[in-house]
């Protein structure tokens, strides 16, 4: 163990916060995207305009708020310091912004060209920020299975991101690659490997934090990262041998992993010690019953029943995951992490600086909840009436506009109290 | 002989639950029961400090020779908590629950992630160092006590 261990400590609030701000931006983008081209996207998952949006939604919003927190969280969580972290973000972060942006061009029609550029910079921001992150996370100090479930999140991102460059390039110089067997590995690696793998990992941080829940106990925590693991290795098994059983395990063990996980962490926040409601336990609750909500809806979809209707329950499935789950738990991070970062660096250079509740009040939080969760009951009913497309997309941006508002408040409130 | 690890997890715990109550009736502005149980949570986090800064810190320090590591970081986190416990005190001597609210809110992460940071690695480190020695735990288990 290194005697220059310190915990030491948070990066500067500048590498953070440029990829909160401009997450919420994608987020804006796809609600617009979805109103406009609702038709496309509910009539099938493999239309191009529902990729846009799917790939605004992941590579444009988590994505970039998930590499800013971990690039926070790491010195915290695992005593991992991160090697330069603003350099690693001066080259990171463009490299995402611009490749999540030339991605959609290019599923949008703007050629192949930004297929090309697309595969180039988030394949090199993504393996760049890898990199960093696993060194910090293998000389980790730090005990505990959170750490294992970061590593595990960090290598599927990884894989994630391979499959994604691979698709890619194949769209962008015209490459013979199997499409449909690199997209099934890309999403189940994408959704339960990185982002679900990565909840799960800060959820064992913050669930008890935040509320002051018991912990997560260590049989669970090993069990549910160890289910969506073998879950996804029988899905790769499956997809490469083509063996049909294989995949339904996989079925079996990441539902059960999801439905362990949402359902443990809601009766943990049920048991919490803490009297005072706010809106990241509410933003919390209502993430994990939408992923309550897509093991269903994800189990009816694999039996492809009613075949009739296996556009709207893929559609569905995508909403609750992609718009509710994953939207919900960030927007509730981020109401935390913000002020209390902001808070940390004013410390050092004022006596009383703002606390968390002046730098973004609860009610105003509040606020961007109601409207979250307005747009996915929208954009839920969608499923069954296609009209509340627009509707519900224009919501989905509007409470996305609002998370920035907040955003850009506080950072003004940063810049105001900072001599420069 | 009980792990210095687990006396000191198992007082974060009772510090949790009196912040609890702190903070519900200073934000539910119920002044006269923010008063009793501010000033319990107050007495019981200074007690921990005390006991790290002046027992745990210093054997660890003796122990392992790092002087400017962790322990230092811990202290620097230990002055911004009392920083905000004065805030919380004037919050409820003013009568101010928004104060009150923002200060515990903080006060709240603050110490969460502090005491993750102790618990996940610095008191391992302090169990392998002088875990072993049996005034240290005499002394931790007694001040923890009182
Ligand atoms: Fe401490
Ligand atoms: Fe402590």
């Amino acid at each position: 163990m290194s005697a220059a261990l310190s915990f030491e400590q948070a990066p500067p609030l500048s590498v953070p916060f440029r990829f909160f701000l401009t997450a919420p931006l994608f987020g804006i983008a796809a609600g617009v995207l979805f109103a406009l081209e609702g038709d496309a996207v509910l009539e099938s998952r493999w239309s191009l305009q529902a990729f846009a949006v799917v790939h605004l939604l992941t590579v444009g919003f988590m994505l970039q708020v998930m590499v800013g927190a971990l690039l926070q969280f790491l010195p915290v969580a695992a005593g991992a310091n991160v090697w330069r972290p603003r350099l690693l973000a001066n080259l990171v972060h463009p490299a995402l912004t611009l490749g999540a942006v030339a991605l959609v061009a290019g599923f949008l029609g703007a050629g192949a060209w930004t297929m090309q550029v697309a595969a180039v910079l988030l394949g090199a921001g993504v393996l760049l920020f890898g990199a960093a992150a696993s060194v910090g996370l293998w000389r980790s100090p730090a005990i505990g299975p959170t750490l294992r479930v970061l590593q595990l999140a960090v290598a599927g991102l990884l894989v994630a991101t391979g499959l994604g460059v691979t698709l890619a390039s194949g769209f962008g110089w015209r490459l013979a690659v199997p499409f449909v067997l690199l997209q099934q590995l890309h999403l189940a690696w994408g959704l339960l490997g990185w982002a679900l793998m990565l909840v799960v990992g800060v959820a064992y941080l913050v669930v008890p934090m935040f509320q002051l829940t018991p912990p997560y106990a260590l049989r669970p925590s090993r069990a549910l990262p160890a289910a969506l693991l073998a879950s996804l290795s029988c899905w790769t098994l499956g997809a490469l041998a083509d063996v049909a059983w294989l995949a339904w395990w996989a079925t079996v063990l990441g539902a059960a992993g999801t439905v362990g996980f949402a359902a443990y962490t809601l009766r943990l926040q049920a048991r919490r010690k803490r009297k005072v409601t706010d809106t990241t336990l509410r933003a919390w609750r209502v993430g994990m019953a939408c992923l309550l909500l897509a093991v269903p809806v994800s189990v009816l979809a694999r039996l492809g029943w009613p075949a009739s209707l296996l556009p709207r329950v893929e559609y569905l499935l995508g909403v609750t995951v992609l718009a509710g789950a994953f939207p919900a738990v960030i927007a509730g991070m981020l109401y935390k992490i913000v002020p209390f970062i902001e808070w940390m660096h004013l410390q050092r250079v004022m006596t009383l600086p703002p606390t968390m509740q002046k730098v973004i009040p609860d009610a105003r939080a509040r606020w961007q909840w109601r409207l979250f969760v307005a747009s996915l009951v929208l954009l839920a009913g969608a499923a069954a009436w296609a009209p509340l497309a627009v509707p519900g997309g224009l919501l989905f941006a509007a409470a996305c506009a609002l998370l920035e508002w907040h955003l850009l408040r506080a950072v003004q409130l940063y810049r105001s109290l900072t001599p420069r | 002989m009980t792990a210095l690890s687990e006396l000191f997890a198992a007082h974060h715990a009772t510090c949790d639950l009196a912040f609890a109550d702190a903070e519900v009736a200073g934000v539910e502005a119920r002044w006269t029961e923010a008063t009793t149980t501010l000033g319990r949570f107050d007495a019981l986090m200074k007690t921990h400090f005390a006991s790290e800064e002046e027992t745990l810190f210093p054997a660890f320090e003796k122990a392992t020779g790092m002087t400017q590591g962790p322990t230092q970081m811990m202290r620097l986190e230990h002055e911004q908590m009392r920083a905000l416990l004065g805030r919380l005190g004037t919050a409820v001597t003013t009568q101010d629950p928004d104060e009150f609210a923002g200060a515990a809110e903080t006060l709240l992460v603050l110490m969460q992630q502090h005491n993750l940071k102790e618990e996940r690695m610095l008191y391992p480190m302090c169990d392998r160092a002088v875990g072993g020695d049996a005034g240290v735990v005499a002394a931790v288990t007694a001040q923890l006590a009182s």
